[in-house]
């Protein structure tokens, strides 16, 4: 597996998540914000977190209308995979990628813990080394994770299986306590709570592991 | 010529800091406070001079960055 990582101004998780596909077995590309095109032969694109351009205008705004930006739309148009990671999450939905938006924490909080998640799907392939029901721990750290949607996207999300996540303990005030959607291909996943710091034994769990693993799986299989 | 564009949450979308906003200055004795939205206020200096063509520019604007229409809406004022 070969997985382009992109990093903005402000992006501060970009390493971990570039370690955390390479503990996997993938093989990782750096990418820069300006760059227009992504490196020929991918499989997956990383969006990590942090505080892209400063979280100025709304989180991921700006991100949004990047170079590079276009290009990971091109790369999901063809059916591509895409990863986004809490802030990479927040770039996702403002790209349009995923639906909904990330607000503010109702609390009005930053949070930052590890707390139990429970998978809602198994069929993608992200998730395809859980089974539907399963709790995971997982680490979040935000201050605008409140995953909102109105009734008839959620109905969809519902519907089309596409909610991955959920909170056992709704630490934001999401709706439906969503922690991570899929798009409608099952191709592009956003989600804030964050695998790549629960990946190897010194984080105090390896649960987040499985997720890179299954991607692993899923494009040897492909 | 000068925009002044207005973004606001929409209607229903919880505003968890309005609240905030609208419980301190209960706090504060301000007792007849019944809701509180907060928004933000953009000001443009544009160089286009047909206040029409400017209008419709900067309403592109809000629909591609200024404003996250999924849950966010928007006014514009040129002037």
């Amino acid at each position: 597996m070969k997985a382009a990582v992109i990093t903005f101004p402000g992006s501060n998780c970009d390493r971990d998540l570039a370690v955390a596909f390479e503990r996997a077995g993938a093989e990782v590309i750096k990418v820069w914000h300006k760059d227009a095109d992504l490196p020929k032969g991918i499989d997956i694109v990383g969006i990590p977190g942090g505080f892209s351009f400063g979280d100025y205008l709304r989180c991921g705004a700006i991100a949004a209308q990047s170079p590079v930006a276009s290009a990971v739309r091109d790369f999901a148009g063809k059916g591509g995979y895409v990863i986004g990671i809490c802030n990479g999450f927040q770039v996702l939905t403002e790209t349009g990628l995923l639906p909904g938006a990330l607000l503010r924490n109702a609390t009005l909080k930053y949070v930052c813990k590890a707390l139990d998640l429970r998978v809602e799907t198994a069929d993608s392939a992200f998730t395809s080394g859980w089974a539907k029901g399963d709790s995971v721990r997982i680490p979040i750290a935000h201050h605008d994770g409140n995953y909102t949607i109105d009734a008839d996207g959620l109905k969809r999300l519902k519907d089309e299986d596409r909610i991955a996540f959920t909170y056992v303990e709704n630490p934001n005030g999401a709706t439906a306590d969503i922690a991570g959607v899929l798009s409608a291909n099952r191709r592009v996943l956003g989600m804030m709570p964050h695998p790549e710091r629960m990946a190897e034994g010194a984080h105090g769990g390896t649960d987040g592991s499985v997720l890179f693993r299954s991607l692993m799986d899923a494009m040897a299989l492909s | 010529m000068k925009a002044r564009v207005h973004v606001m949450l929409k209607d229903g979308v919880l505003d968890p800091q309005g609240e905030a906003v609208k419980h301190a200055l209960g706090t504060l004795g301000f007792s007849g406070v019944d809701g509180v939205r907060q928004g933000k206020v953009i000001e443009l200096d544009l160089a286009a001079t047909d206040k029409a063509a400017a209008e419709a520019e900067v309403r592109a604007m809000c629909e591609k960055l200024l404003a996250n229409t999924v849950i966010e809406k928007y006014t514009v004022e040129i002037a």
